[in-house]
C-alpha cells in the first residue's frame, strides 16, 4: 500500500544529507500532502473519487430520514433484539462445533484406505454439500412428518425406548442440525486440505520415534495443518453467522426474525434492518479479531518473529503517518532557510 | 594364530540381520534379495548410486515400508511379524511402534517438528511414547543437546536454526529414545558444505561411544575413517562388502570401481 513503509513510529529517519559514506545521495521524499497520506501521485484521481463517494455515502446514512437513528438506538439494545442476538450466537457456536468436529472425523475417514469409510464420507459430502441449505433446514424442521417416532434399540431388531420426534427435535435442535451437518461437509474438505498440506516426512519422523497413528495425527499433523485450516474456518464461521438467519423461515426468533417481528408490528422496517446489520457487522468484526489471535497461536515456529497484533499495527501506521507529517513540515521549514540549516 | 579366542566376537549374534529381502513397488523391483548383518557396536556404511535402493532398505528396517519376501531381524526379533506355531503373524500397531522406538532414524531433510521448540522436539516421544516424567525427559534432552553442542538453543524453533544445527537436533531427538540401532539416510546431503563437519563430528562421537550404526552416505572420508565395513549396493542388490581400506583401494566389482572412481 504505502510506497514508503516504516516499521514504526520510532523508526529513525536517515539524516537527509549525511554524505559520510561517500555514496551518491538519493532524492529526498517530496514534502507534499500525498506523501503524508502515503498515496502515490498517480493514485491521486482515484483516491479523490473514492473519498467523495465515501463522503456522499456517509452523508446519506446520517441524514436519510428513513433510517431514523433514534429508532435504531432505541431498538439496538431492546430485550427482543438482544434475545435474538443471543440465539444467533448459540446457533452459530453449536452449528460450528458440529461442523468442525464432524468435519475433522469425515476428513480422516475420507483419507482412510478402507473403502467403506472413505466411500461413506464421500457420499456424505456429496449430499450435504449438494443439497441447498434452506432445503436441509426445512427438512430437519419437518422431520416428524417423515419419521414420527425415534427409537433406540438393536438395528432392524427390538427397540428399548422411543420418543416423539417433535419432542426430541425441537425447532432449535432442527436448526442446529440443519446448519451443523451442512457445515461439516464443507469443513471436512477444509480439514483434509490442511492435513494434506503437512509434509509426509513429518508423519514418518513421528512414526520412526514410535508414535502411533492417533498420536501422530493429534500432536504432529493437526497442529501444523491448523495454519491452513484456520483462515478458511474463520470465513466459514462468518458465513455461518449470516446463514443462521436462514432459519428465520422456521419462525425461529434469531436476530433477523426478531427484528422482523418488531417491524411487522411498528412498520419501522429500515431502522430495524439497520439494527440487525449493525449487530452482524459487530459480530463479524469480533470474529476477525479472534481469528487473528488463533492464527498467531498456530503460526508459532513458522516465522522468525511473530507478526504484530492488529492494534499494534494500527498504532504503528498512525505513528508513521505522524512522523511523515513532522518530517515534511520540518523540511518545509528547512527549504526556507536553506543556507542556515546545519 | 593365538591360543586365546577373540572375546565374544565370533559368538555375537548380529544386532541387525537382513536376509534375502525383496521389495517392489507395483512391478518395479527395488530390493532384489538383499542380505546384510550389522554386529553390535559396528558402523556400517551403505554406498551406491542414486536409486539403488539404499533409502528403501533403511525404511524397511523401520517398517516404514513392507517387504514382500525375506526377513529382517533387530536383536533377534522379526520386524513386522511374529512367529507363532511356525507361521508368520502380522504384528499390531503397538508392537511395530515399540520396535520403531528402539531404532533411531535420521533423515536427509531433518524432519524436525516445526511447531515445537527444540526441547519439545526432544521430549515429545520420551514423554508420550516411553512415559518418562516431564522433568526427567527435560534433563535427558538437556544432556543430549549438550552432546551435540546445542545446549543454548533448547527454546529455539527449528526454523531459527541452520541446517547443520537442525540435523544435530534431529540426531539428539532420535537418541532421546535410547535406541539400540541408529539409521542415517544421507544425513549431510541437504547441508551447505561448511555445515557438514559439525554433523559428521557428532556421528563420529556416537560411533566412538559404541553405537550400532547403519549409515547411507556419500561422505567418503567418513566412510573410510569411521566405518567398520562398507557395503556397496546397485540395482537393489548388494554387490560387494568389506573393510573400507580394502574396498576403497581395491574394489572387486567393476560397478564398485566405477562408483568409487567418481569420488577421487
Ligand atoms: N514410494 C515409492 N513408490 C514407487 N517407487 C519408489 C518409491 N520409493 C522409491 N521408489 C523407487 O525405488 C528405487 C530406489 O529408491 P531409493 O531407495 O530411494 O534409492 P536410493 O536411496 O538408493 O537413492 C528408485 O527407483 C525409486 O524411484
Ligand atoms: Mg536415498
Amino acid at each position: 500500500m504505502a510506497p514508503h513503509t516504516r516499521s514504526g513510529p520510532a523508526a529513525a529517519e536517515l539524516p537527509a544529507a549525511t554524505g559520510a559514506g561517500g555514496g551518491r545521495e538519493l532524492p529526498a521524499e517530496p514534502p507534499r500532502w500525498h506523501a503524508i497520506l502515503a498515496v502515490r501521485p498517480s493514485g491521486l484521481p482515484l483516491t479523490v473519487v473514492v473519498l467523495v463517494l465515501a463522503a456522499m455515502g456517509a452523508h446519506l446514512l446520517v441524514t436519510a430520514p428513513s433510517i431514523q437513528w433514534h429508532v435504531v438506538a432505541h431498538y439496538f439494545t431492546s430485550s427482543e433484539v438482544l434475545d435474538g442476538l443471543v440465539r444467533t450466537i448459540e446457533l452459530t457456536v453449536l452449528a460450528m462445533a458440529i461442523g468442525v468436529g464432524l468435519g475433522a472425523v469425515l476428513a480422516v475417514m475420507r483419507m482412510a484406505r478402507n473403502p467403506v469409510l472413505s466411500g461413506s464420507a464421500g457420499l456424505y459430502i456429496w449430499f450435504f454439500r449438494g443439497a441447498p441449505l434452506l432445503v436441509q433446514i426445512l427438512f430437519w424442521f419437518n422431520l416428524a412428518s417423515f419419521i414420527p417416532r425415534l427409537s433406540l434399540g438393536v438395528p432392524f431388531g427390538p427397540s428399548f425406548t422411543s420418543w416423539d420426534t417433535n419432542h426430541l427435535v425441537t425447532p432449535f435442535v432442527a436448526a442446529v442440525l440443519g446448519l451443523g451437518l451442512n457445515e461439516a461437509a464443507y469443513m471436512s474438505e477444509i480439514v483434509r486440505a490442511g492435513i494434506l498440506s503437512v509434509d509426509a516426512g513429518q508423519g514418518e519422523a513421528a512414526a520412526a520415534l514410535g508414535m502411533k497413528r492417533g498420536h501422530v495425527m493429534r500432536r504432529i499433523v493437526l497442529p501444523q495443518a491448523m495454519r491452513v485450516i484456520v483462515p478458511p474456518t474463520g470465513n466459514q464461521m462468518i458465513g455461518m453467522l449470516k446463514s443462521s438467519s436462514l432459519v428465520s423461515v422456521t419462525s425461529m426468533p434469531e436476530l433477523l426474525y426478531s427484528v422482523q417481528l418488531v417491524y411487522s408490528r411498528t412498520f419501522q422496517t429500515i431502522p430495524l434492518l439497520v439494527v440487525a446489520t449493525l449487530w452482524y457487522l459487530l459480530m463479524t468484526t469480533v470474529l476477525s479479531w479472534g481469528q487473528y489471535y488463533v492464527e498467531r497461536h498456530f503460526g508459532r515456529g513458522s516465522a522468525r518473529e511473530l507478526p504484530p497484533t492488529p492494534l499494534r499495527r494500527t498504532l504503528d501506521r498512525i505513528g508513521a503517518a505522524l512522523a511523515r507529517l513532522e518530517r515534511a513540515t520540518a523540511r518545509a521549514g528547512l527549504d526556507k532557510h536553506t543556507g542556515e540549516a546545519a | 594364530m593365538t591360543a586365546t579366542p577373540a572375546p565374544a566376537a565370533g559368538t555375537d549374534r548380529p544386532l541387525l540381520a537382513v536376509e534375502e529381502v525383496w521389495k517392489r513397488y507395483g512391478d518395479h523391483h527395488v530390493l532384489r534379495g538383499v542380505s546384510l548383518d550389522v554386529a553390535p557396536g559396528e558402523v556400517l556404511c551403505l554406498l551406491g548410486p542414486s536409486g539403488s535402493g539404499k533409502s528403501t532398505l533403511l525404511r524397511c528396517v523401520n517398517r516404514l515400508e513392507r517387504i514382500q519376501r525375506g526377513s529382517i531381524r533387530v536383536d533377534g526379533e522379526l520386524v513386522g511379524y511374529r512367529e507363532q506355531d511356525g507361521r508368520l503373524v502380522e504384528r499390531d500397531e503397538a508392537d511395530i511402534a515399540r520396535h520403531r522406538a528402539l531404532t533411531g532414524m535420521v533423515f536427509q531433510h531433518f524432519n524436525l517438528f516445526p511447531h515445537m521448540t527444540v526441547l519439545e522436539n526432544l521430549t515429545e516421544a520420551p514423554r508420550r511414547v516411553a512415559g518418562m516424567p516431564a522433568a526427567e525427559a527435560a534433563a535427558l534432552a538437556g544432556e543430549l543437546l549438550g552432546r551435540v553442542g546445542l545446549a543454548d538453543r533448547a527454546h529455539a524453533y527449528p526454523r531459527q536454526l541452520s541446517g547443520g544445527q537442525q540435523q544435530r537436533v534431529a540426531i539428539a531427538r532420535a537418541l532421546a529414545m535410547r535406541p539400540r540401532l541408529m539409521l542415517f539416510d544421507e544425513p549431510t546431503s541437504a547441508l551447505d558444505p561448511e555445515l557438514v563437519g559439525d554433523v559428521l563430528r557428532v556421528m563420529r562421537d556416537l560411533a566412538a561411544e559404541g553405537m550400532t550404526m547403519l549409515v547411507v552416505t556419500h561422505e567418503m572420508s567418513f566412510a573410510r575413517d569411521v566405518a567398520d565395513r562398507l557395503v556397496f549396493m546397485d540395482g537393489g542388490r548388494v554387490l560387494e562388502a568389506g573393510p573400507p581400506a580394502r574396498m576403497m583401494a581395491d574394489p572387486e566389482h567393476p560397478r564398485t570401481r566405477e562408483f568409487l572412481a567418481r569420488f577421487r
